[in-house]
């Protein structure tokens, strides 16, 4: 067993340092005075000077943090409405129906979704811009919620709320005393999921973006296009830090809440 | 529910600083209402210290956007739903939104500096009385070779690509037309060839090609060729005449029999909110002053004389950007083919990509 | 009562998302795919894609492609999600593996060209035991080798959770009645870790499917997918008509592969 378990280092060492050697090649070139990551120059802070005079860069670094909050909020309502409206569905099929509807948007790819919101936003006569791009997000991220939350939905005691009723709790005290909290961790891993999708989407926001709105992907896409630019690379080291910290901020909060061996993040991925 | 009330206001608040923020960033200089003018150009070609200098001269606030490919930046503008007030499509691309009824007619008179195009790059098939467009730059399409792997001189024809010695060395710009023009003409036959069978054959040939390309990309090309990545390029003038300002083994020709002679140029879509702002513009860029100085940023061509005298010597007289008169009355200037045969470019193009393994 | 006026409440917001955003943009695009670009109604589109060898080829091309990137990050993450519920401190290991894909995408495949290139970092690497420059960008294996990189990640957690879940006196049972470690695998953690598997499978093969980025900036637009495809008619050359009907073919297979499987979907990938 203790081979094996060297051997398991070993292996998932390297995974790591796979995983890890293009960040980190970004990084080291952030700090080369060259043109290009061919060779490094003199050590420099200046494309980090570059980067914080950027002033369309860091714009689009708000308005992608922006998108990513403001769509995952609305996406958490929406779908968690969704979620308790299934819920509340008694027909088997017609419950079956709105489960398989919801699951379209998961299982399409990326580029159909991008494709079809752009004929949907055209028929529409509706503008390409910040509003689009947020719609679009919104609505990718809503199914993802709505799955999240079901299953606490669907564990829920329901003896507890007809205790509750015959306590004589209104019907909103229910939902907020009883419902909520049930919900609550799928709610939270729901908008979590939907703020990673945002932050991560790249396809559906190339296609439906417009009049000078862009998000980060978009920007260093067309970036990229027009060759290595090393203000690039400072932003990755920035935004690897910014990951860095919210990560390990994350690790604490949900060490000390980590209860009977329940799965932290890997059950929030799964 | 209070958490969760809490939580959602604390988000809506965290939103409203970087929205605050964002807008902040975007317009950082004066905090008076300006008005917007918003061009919508190809990227990287146009001096930024020229706008900033428009802006102080006229107190508009110039929004840059860019797009990549004509047929991009046609396909934003017919979806509707955006305001730009200045776009600069190629020459085919204008006879095309013509055709749908997407510019604004220019009034010549009204641009005083107008007078200064040359007028060989006037009064083309595209818009024969320039009633919507002003040209704005023109180049043409040619080969870049690096000497380090080819030997100078030793590329004069599109047919020398296709020598076995040239495998996997060659970089192509991803853009149907030009790439199916290329083979076309390497063929003898017309630019604007709209004889199925013809491009057929020249999709053939390109098929051909395939063991000798590297890659097909576009705005990369310039960081792959600056960096010895790739021996041979095949790309517009001013993109080569970036890479060779980079990098002095490369070189530009314009190569027999044939090639393809593009301009784009200034025009005002209909989707135009301040068309005030943008004959401003116009006339400020066509400054000989400011369109030298733009011509030697971008690299481009100007069909602007009175700019051309004010380049340096050298340029003026590099046979690769501002070839003889000879020279250019052989060249094609592409015409809109319409939508079906233009398909069948981009299918066989497609097509060929395909296979290009 | 109370109850039937609350599901109204709810079910309005999701059920005009449902309709806005799920059922309209498919009849949309199912729309666009039967008509030509005058708006009649014709099936040219589809005779086009199923007679044209071209379309057909690029599906394989596709399918092929994202076979393989899922076989390679199938077999690379397995050991790794195995060994992962091995050692000590798993949940450290797990945020190391999952950090990555906070990154964004764009800029791991912005971080490859410049690895992948002739002066890169495996150039310089090949160069210290005397191997030339290597053609690495632009070839079928870099676009492999850098899909797989992206996914990795998404296979190994559903895989390490569904093989956490199993339940370690099975496997020692299995081991104490004399099976192999090939049988134990075979027999054992192979199948109970199958529904770990089968969605880590599920959330790479559809998005690889119609990467389309990745072929364009690593692959060198040398590998057209469908994706590939798609993005140019829709963006390119604006025939949207064409463009949809690839969407059709492509969300029809997907309908196709979902009722083979026959399971519900769990979970999309984040990224292409």
């Amino acid at each position: 067993m203790r081979k094996n378990s060297i051997f398991a280092r070993v292996y998932l060492s390297f995974i790591l340092v796979i995983l890890y050697i293009p960040i980190f090649y970004l990084i080291y070139f952030s700090f080369s005075s060259g043109k290009n990551m061919n060779k490094f120059g003199q050590f420099t802070l200046s494309h980090y000077q570059d980067l914080f005079q950027d002033n369309r860069l860091l714009a689009i670094f708000l308005e992608t943090i922006l998108l990513a909050l403001l769509s995952s909020l609305i996406a958490t309502i929406v779908g968690t409405f969704g979620a308790l409206a299934i819920t509340m569905v008694k027909k088997k099929a017609q419950k079956n129906t709105l489960l398989a509807l919801n699951n379209v948007l998961m299982v399409s790819p990326d580029v159909i979704i991008g494709a079809s919101f752009l004929i949907f936003f055209t028929a529409l006569g509706f503008g390409l811009n910040f509003g689009s791009v947020l719609l679009s997000h919104i609505a990718f991220s809503i199914p993802i919620v709505v799955l999240m939350v079901l299953p606490r939905l669907n564990e829920m005691d329901f003896s507890l709320i007809d205790a509750a009723r015959d306590l004589g709790a209104s019907g909103y005290q229910v939902f907020s005393n009883v419902m909520i909290p049930t919900m609550l961790p799928g709610i939270a891993a729901g908008m979590f999921m939907a703020l990673t999708y945002s932050l991560d989407d790249f396809a559906v926001t190339f296609f439906v973006t417009g009049n000078g709105f862009s998000t980060l992907s978009v920007e260093i896409y067309s970036r990229a296009r027009q060759g290595i630019d090393l203000e690039i690379n400072a932003l990755s080291t920035v935004m690897f830090l910014f990951v860095l910290v919210l990560v390990i901020i994350y690790y604490f909060l949900t060490k000390r809440r980590v209860k009977k061996g329940k799965r932290m993040i890997g059950g929030l991925i799964k | 529910m209070k958490k969760i009330i809490w939580s959602t206001i604390s988000i809506l608040l965290a939103c409203i600083l970087l929205g605050y923020g964002a807008v902040k960033l975007n317009k950082p200089t004066t905090q008076t209402k300006r008005q917007n003018l918003i061009i919508y150009n190809w990227g990287d070609y146009l001096d930024p210290k020229l706008i900033k200098e428009f802006e102080n001269k006229t107190g508009y606030h110039v929004v840059y956007e860019t797009f990549d490919s004509n047929e991009a930046m046609y396909t934003k503008i017919k979806q509707g739903g955006t305001a730009y007030d200045l776009t600069i499509p190629s020459e085919y691309m204008v006879s095309k939104m013509k055709k749908a009824n997407l510019v604004e007619p220019i009034d010549t008179k009204k641009i005083s500096n107008f007078k200064y195009i040359d007028s060989n790059f006037l009064h083309q098939s595209f818009d024969p009385d320039n009633k919507y467009s002003i040209p704005y730059f023109w180049g043409t399409l040619g080969i870049v070779y690096n000497d380090k792997f080819v030997k100078k001189g030793s590329i004069t024809n599109w047919n020398d690509l296709w020598k076995k010695q040239y495998h996997n060395k060659i970089l192509l710009v991803d853009s149907a037309r030009d790439i199916m023009g290329m083979s076309l003409a390497s063929m003898g036959y017309s630019m604007n060839t709209t004889n199925s069978l013809r491009l057929h054959l020249a999709q053939t040939k390109l098929d051909g090609l395939g063991d000798n390309i590297k890659a097909i990309i576009s705005d990369e090309m310039k960081m792959y060729m600056t960096q010895n990545e790739a021996a041979i390029g095949v790309t517009w003038s001013g993109e080569a005449h970036e890479m060779m300002e980079n990098n002095s083994h490369l070189y530009y020709v314009v190569p027999n029999p044939s090639s393809n002679l593009w301009i784009d140029n200034f025009v005002i879509p209909k989707t135009a909110k301040n068309k005030k702002a943008a004959y401003e513009f116009i006339n400020f860029m066509l400054e000989p002053k400011n369109a030298a100085r733009n011509a030697e940023y971008v690299g481009y061509a100007t069909p602007n004389w009175a700019a051309k005298k004010l380049l340096p010597k050298k340029v003026q007289n590099n046979k690769g950007f501002y070839p003889p008169d000879s020279t250019i009355k052989g060249l094609q200037v592409y015409r809109d083919l319409g939508s079906k045969v233009t398909q069948e470019y981009n299918d066989l193009f497609l097509e060929f990509k395909m296979y290009a393994h | 009562m109370n109850n039937k006026k609350a599901r109204a409440f709810f079910m309005i917001p999701y059920l005009t998302w449902i309709i806005l955003f799920v059922i309209l943009p498919i009849l949309l695009i199912l729309w666009y795919s039967l008509t030509d670009s005058n708006n009649h109604f014709t099936l040219n589109n589809f005779v086009t894609f199923f007679r044209n060898g071209t379309f057909l080829r690029m599906m394989l091309n596709s399918f092929w492609y994202a076979f393989l990137i899922t076989l390679v990050t199938l077999l690379v993450s397995y050991p790794a999600a195995y060994f992962l519920t091995k050692v000590k401190n798993q949940q450290i290991w797990l945020l190391l593996i999952i950090l990555p894909t906070w990154i964004n995408l764009l800029l791991k495949a912005y971080a490859f060209i410049g690895i992948l290139g002739n002066n890169g970092l495996v150039n310089k690497f090949l160069q210290l035991f005397g191997i030339g420059p290597v053609n690495i960008l632009f070839t079928d294996f870099a676009f492999m080798f850098v899909a797989t990189y992206i996914e990795i990640p998404f296979m190994i957690l559903p895989i390490y959770n569904a093989i956490k879940e199993i339940n370690p006196a099975v496997i020692q049972a299995s081991e104490d009645l004399g099976a192999s470690k090939w049988q134990t695998f075979r027999y054992v953690l192979w199948p109970l870790s199958w529904p770990g598997v089968e969605s880590g499978i599920q959330a790479i093969f559809i998005p690889s499917l119609s990467l389309f980025m990745l072929t364009r900036l690593i692959g060198g637009n040398r590998v057209i997918t469908l994706g590939t495809a798609i993005e140019e008619y829709f963006m390119t050359t604006m025939n949207w008509n064409m463009g949809a009907t690839i969407g059709v073919v492509l969300i029809v297979l997907m309908i196709i592969v979902m009722l083979v499987t026959g399971r519900r979907q769990k979970r999309k990938k984040v990224n292409l």
